[in-house]
């Protein structure tokens, strides 16, 4: 065997590995997919159907266990307000410490991950309570407002690593033409820092759609979001296995597809600035 | 490099100032403004500058607001945890000391749910932190037909909904009649296992490492992206094998890679409560109970505030010796790396 065959070889096992893990991993993912399309009967069949008549009953029906589109509306509007919200004050605040770096910068930004560290049983209580006292219990203002604060060190950091990339000269520059602080920031900050302001987006706007421990435990009916209404397909009269497919590919797909899209650039969020 | 001559004063002027005074905001700011005039002064005295240092109160907002997220739930849990207070029996808070700590650490299911927390974190991490390098070590070695495709597939369960992946591994996996497994052990002639009756915390294992590992992969595939490729070369014209390079250059590049996922599991890990709450129930028993169910269970479940609240402060307080003990075995395993 000459040396180009054996690396050829070589490559194609390890392919092959990586093929066979890849599938594995994938494969409840397909399988959900796949059993959304059967009937509830396929569904439950033993052996396992791999082959079936495809239906499209289980989206087309989507409204009847519970009403899917109030769901699925809950949280788009939790996602998209907490996100906005949560960049809204993180941005003017990357923007200082990225620019303004002070001695106490580095400890504000260590202080704020440590906020992360807070398990969210041991305030559950209190949460639960205030929530009860103002009158936000099953409501969407206390997610968004929960939301925002979970993941605004999260957002601040990113916004900071990629404000950071941005050299000082062109913001002095602009200073020194005259900007003010607003068109400074809208005009040349803003334009520059675009991409990494658009996966932050994404980042947050993932990680507010597929929380579940907070909208659990302070929604009920009206502000639930989809995690609520897939968690109680755990309940044992909510046997339905097709549906419960459906509704989760569908809750499922944007996020997933969110996530392919910026998988590089979303890395850099998540490992608050240390892999980029 | 974008070091002017102007910032390299700045710089230096900075450090001058910020050791020899402390930390307070007002002398932060007047250093600021005097190392800005030191900038007009040396570089352009000409032109006219907004001296302003608009840091603090840009910054307050967010400092403030989790601040106050941190402060005032958690001063509310400490009063909670000292006083008898339970939802259902209204109008007798009295004072009670520690008592509800006593009954909480006592309490039958406090010895389970710690146990199962330690080791529901520590298998997750160590299956993704081994895992996860050697999966991205294999796809960083070869290229081979649909690498692009094989990398979307092994990160996708990190995007699935908490809820989701577990109501599927519980459905349509480890269903013990029509699951994929049962179909599986019948295949090879084995009698079906009915996993989260019998196994439920390692089934709870396995759907939360299903989520993790594939975060795992995710950082340390870009990671492993940016190491040197020039460094590999010149090892390997050396004569240094595969594995050679893979244990002096590969492993201690992902050092830093490796302890931010060991790191941000563990925040999440410690308070995995959804994969449980769709599931096992925290059953059978106490068998997949972990702390955040357990506290769950009293707070909403038997509406006992008091000892809830004490359950929450000690996993604050786990939450926050996990967190010292890792910090001090990773940073100086960096150390010594470096």
């Amino acid at each position: 065997m000459t040396l180009q065959q054996s690396r050829r070889l070589q490559s194609l096992l390890l392919g092959t590995l990586a093929w066979a893990i890849a599938i594995v991993i994938f494969f409840p993912i397909f399988w959900m997919v796949m059993t959304s399309f059967k009937s509830e009967i396929d569904a439950f069949a033993t052996p396992p159907q791999f082959i079936f008549t495809p239906t499209l009953e289980n989206y087309l029906h989507i409204n009847e266990r519970s009403d899917y589109f109030s769901f699925a509306w809950n949280s788009v509007v939790i996602s998209f307000s907490a996100t906005a919200l949560c960049l809204l004050i993180a941005v003017p605040a990357a923007y200082s410490m990225a620019f303004y770096e002070t001695q106490r910068t580095k400890g504000t930004l260590l202080w704020m991950l440590s906020t992360k560290m807070l398990p969210p049983v041991g305030v559950l209580m209190p949460i639960y309570l205030l929530a009860k006292s103002f009158g936000l219990l099953d409501t969407r203002i206390a997610l968004i407002v929960i939301y925002t604060l979970i993941n605004l060190p999260i957002v601040v950091w990113m916004v900071y690593t990629y404000f950071k990339d941005i050299p000082k000269d062109i913001l002095e520059a602009a200073r020194l033409d005259g900007a003010t602080l607003w068109q400074e920031m809208v005009r040349v900050l803003l334009p520059i820092a675009k991409g990494g302001l658009a996966s932050t987006v994404l980042l947050s706007l993932i990680l507010c759609w597929n929380e579940a421990f907070w909208s659990l435990n302070l929604t009920s009916s009206n502000a639930a979001p989809l995690t609520a209404l897939i968690a109680s397909y755990s309940s044992p009269e909510g046997l339905f296995w097709a549906k419960l497919s459906a509704v989760s590919t569908l809750a499922c797909a944007p996020i997933l597809i969110f996530g392919w899209i910026s998988q590089k650039q979303l890395v850099r969020g998540l490992s608050f600035g240390a892999v980029k | 490099m974008h070091m002017t001559l102007i910032q390299r004063f700045r710089e230096q002027a900075r450090s001058h100032v910020g050791i020899s005074i402390g930390l307070y905001d007002s002398v932060v700011i007047a250093m600021n403004t005097s190392t800005a005039k030191a900038h007009i002064d040396l570089a352009q005295p000409q032109r006219k500058l907004r001296v302003r240092n608009p840091g603090w109160f840009l910054v307050s907002p967010s400092v403030a607001l989790l601040l106050l997220w941190m402060i005032v739930p958690l001063g509310m849990t400490i009063y909670f945890s000292m006083i008898r207070y339970n939802l259902l029996y209204p109008g007798e808070n009295e004072f009670v000391g520690l008592e509800n700590f006593t009954y909480f650490l006592t309490d039958s299911g406090f010895m389970p749910g710690a146990t199962n927390t330690l080791l529901l974190v520590g298998s997750v991490l160590l299956i993704s932190v081994v895992f996860g390098v050697l999966i991205s070590a294999l796809l960083e070695a070869s290229e081979f037909l649909g690498r692009g495709l094989v990398r979307v597939m092994l990160i996708s369960p990190f995007f699935i909904m908490p809820t989701v992946g577990a109501l599927i591994w519980k459905n349509l996996i480890f269903h013990p009649v029509s699951g994929i497994l049962a179909y599986l052990w019948k295949l090879f002639g084995a009698q079906p296992v009915d996993w989260l009756a019998h196994y439920p915390l390692l089934s709870i294992i396995i759907i939360v490492s299903w989520q993790w590992l594939p975060f795992a992969i995710l950082i340390l595939m870009t990671a492993m992206q940016s190491l040197d490729q020039e460094q590999k070369e010149a090892a390997r014209l050396d004569g240094a094998g595969p594995i050679a390079i893979f244990w002096h250059l590969t492993l201690p590049h992902l050092a830093r890679p490796i302890a931010v996922v060991v790191m941000i599991e563990t925040i999440f890990l410690l308070s995995v409560f959804a994969e449980i709450f769709t599931t096992t129930n925290g059953g059978p028993g106490y068998a997949s109970t972990n702390l955040a169910y357990l506290i769950y269970n009293q707070a909403l479940v038997q509406f006992d505030v008091g000892m809830a609240s004490a359950g929450g402060l000690i996993a604050v307080v786990i939450a926050n010796i996990a967190a010292i003990i890792l910090v001090r075995m990773i940073g100086k395993n960096l150390t010594d790396k470096a």
